[in-house]
């Protein structure tokens, strides 16, 4: 066991590739039940990819698969020309971070606590926590303004507070590929637009991320491409303008919604309420 | 500033461990005969040469010093143990005794007690057959909660419930059955005392708490991840499954060498753990050395109060732990309440 962790090199950093993110083939199957069927998409290094669909349609199934908490019902995930499942755990922990959509946390931990945890995959065993880990850790919190809560108790905070907690802990664990789960649910505008201004300065790094959203209107403004899932299959995969169309929204969402660009030039999409698509003049 | 460095945990264990020290002096001068501190330290410092009279250094060194380092073994395994169960489990409610665990420890232990002269087993064997009543608990009370805490609090407490009552029923069963032990002994083991150290076998139980406590703060980290979840463990790295089996092994080896020598002695996981999270926060890779030290020192203390409260008769420890982990309990279980549905 620790033999292979130290074989699989963890030191991605250096790569061109670390950040690819390729799906191929992947199908999903949750109990007796297949999700998904023949999924293929991929996250360029550089790149942020948004995941969008119907509520239960797979989209934490996939990330899931990704950072091997699932394995697939058929198809394989790449990650920087390494099939995940090949991977250990720890090596993987090294490359990909989720942003989970929340967690349940039992006992009081402090936001430092809980941040410096993502550190796990670069501590030995056992040991204390480095100079490194606590710098990064403090470096981590002052990006999303958080800095002023690294003494409070995670049990005290708010939901949005929260997700900037966890989106903070998956940022020191230093990865390659960033997986976001609804990251902004809880957070008001102003925090949204920060989340994604760092997903997108993670990116530039030339790293990849992949965000599930329900904001399709924020997704197309941060998102160089989005995959569209449908039932049991993708619909679309392309740029917002490709892929968010009143005809693919109805075929994966069943509603009606108007596409347009914005005042800023990023798609706005406005679903109809009454069941017949707006007029825009 | 992260509150978490080197300094803090030299501070903070410190600090504990002067505390024991001095509880444990305390509780060496303390007793029926009067003998002052200074004779203690005296002992304490110049062993052989100390002028204290032979009368004096049988009491300290023959009778009280081992029911020291009992104390001090029993309350530093039950204290841990209380605090892994918590994380295993994801819950702030477990604790050994409460879970059980103890009871199926001492069920199987009492079984060699009962049944060892008919069966010419050693007394030694006492304690690995508390560890193997320990650890079958333990697999039960995962196999009832369908494992990895994902089971409700209510759930696990009336496992542990439904687990005591059958372990006490046991006990007495297999002591009236055997005649072997008097009421008053089977009164001693059901609520937990360390009166009657008559065990030989004080080597293995020290050896299997050691090994308990090490485990517990070589893989504190992995306490803190594995309170998050498996899957949050897992993605950081984790190795969820060997490092879970690694501690229910280690904890359920040291509740059963603790139970082998005193019985069902109840709610020191919950109390130590909770009081020292207030102080020193939720963070494993503190709290768990430090729950250690604060166990050991808590049931010394206890021990103290319940050989000397009541003048010239001694109540069993387990009845001051009781005293003091019920009322705690209650206000715990209804705190939980008030966050959520406990369902």
């Amino acid at each position: 066991m620790i033999d292979r962790m130290d074989s699989v090199d963890p030191g991605d950093q250096g790569r061109v590739d670390a950040g690819h993110l390729v799906f191929e083939s992947v199908s999903a199957r949750v109990g007796n039940r297949v999700l998904l069927t023949d999924v293929d998409f991929e996250v360029r290094p550089g790149e942020v990819v948004g995941l969008i669909g119907r509520n239960g349609v797979g989209k934490t199934t996939l990330l899931r698969i990704a950072t091997a908490g699932l394995s697939a019902a058929a198809g394989e995930v790449w990650l920087g020309g390494d099939r995940v499942v090949d991977l250990t755990r720890r090596a993987l922990a090294r490359r990909v971070a989720l942003v989970p959509q929340d967690v349940h946390v039992p006992f009081p931990f402090r936001v430092g606590e809980l941040v410096i945890m993502g550190r796990a995959p670069h501590q030995p065993l056992i040991g204390l926590e480095s100079e490194v880990d606590v710098e990064r850790t403090h470096a981590a919190l002052d990006r999303l303004g958080i800095a002023h809560l690294v003494d409070r108790e995670i049990t005290t905070l708010s939901g949005g507070e929260r997700q900037l907690v966890l989106f903070a802990r998956a940022l020191v664990q230093e990865p390659s590929v960033l997986l976001l789960d609804e990251p902004t649910a809880f957070l008001d505008l102003k925090h949204r637009l920060e989340v994604l201004r760092e997903v997108r300065c993670f990116a530039a790094s030339g790293r990849g991320a992949l965000i599930v959203s329900h904001d399709l209107s924020l997704a197309a403004r941060s998102c160089d491409r989005v995959v569209l899932l449908g039932e049991g299959s993708i619909v679309a995969v392309g740029s917002p303008a490709e892929v968010l169309t009143p005809e693919n929204l109805r075929i994966a969402f069943e509603i009606e919604a108007a596409c347009f660009p914005g005042p800023d030039g990023s798609l706005v999409v406005v679903p109809n309420l009454l069941g017949s698509a707006p007029r825009v003049e | 500033m992260i509150r978490l460095t080197a300094t803090r945990m030299v501070l903070v264990l410190g600090t504990l461990s002067v505390a024991l020290v001095a509880i444990s002096v305390f509780a060496l001068a303390t007793g029926p005969s009067s003998v002052g501190p200074q004779e203690v330290l005296d002992l304490v410092f110049r062993g052989a040469d100390a002028s204290v009279d032979s009368a004096t250094r049988d009491i300290l060194l023959g009778i009280r010093l081992p029911r020291i380092v009992l104390g001090l073994l029993v309350g530093a395994a039950l204290a841990s143990a209380g605090a892994v169960f918590q994380a295993l489990l994801r819950n702030p409610l477990a604790d050994p005794y409460v879970l059980g665990v103890s009871g199926g420890a001492a069920l199987a232990g009492v079984s060699v007690l009962a049944l060892g002269s008919v069966l010419t087993v050693s007394t030694q064997m006492v304690p690995i057959a508390a560890f193997a009543g320990g650890l079958l608990a333990t697999g039960l009370l995962y196999w009832v909660s369908g494992g990895r805490g994902r089971s409700s609090p209510t759930g696990l407490l009336l496992t542990g419930v439904v687990f005591n009552s059958i372990a006490s029923a046991g006990i007495v069963f297999l002591a009236s059955v055997s005649g072997f032990f008097e009421g008053s002994r089977i009164f001693l083991w059901l609520i937990g005392h360390l009166s009657a150290v008559e065990i030989d076998a004080v080597g293995i139980v020290a050896a299997s708490v050691f090994v308990g406590l090490a485990t517990a703060c070589a893989l504190s980290r992995s306490l803190n991840f594995l309170a998050l979840g498996d899957e949050t463990a897992s993605h950081l790295g984790v190795p969820v499954e060997s490092h879970r089996r690694a501690l229910l092994l280690a904890t359920s080896l040291m509740v059963g060498a603790a139970v082998a020598v005193s019985g069902l002695i109840g709610f020191v996981g919950l109390i130590v753990p909770h009081t020292l999270r207030l102080v020193i926060g939720s963070y494993h890779r503190l709290l768990s050395p430090a729950t250690a030290l604060t166990g050991a020192g808590f049931l010394v203390l206890s021990d103290t109060v319940a050989r000397t409260v009541l003048d010239g008769r001694e109540l069993p420890v387990g009845a001051v732990t009781a005293l003091v982990g019920g009322p705690l309990f209650i206000y715990l279980l209804r705190r939980a309440q008030a966050r959520g549905p406990m369902t």
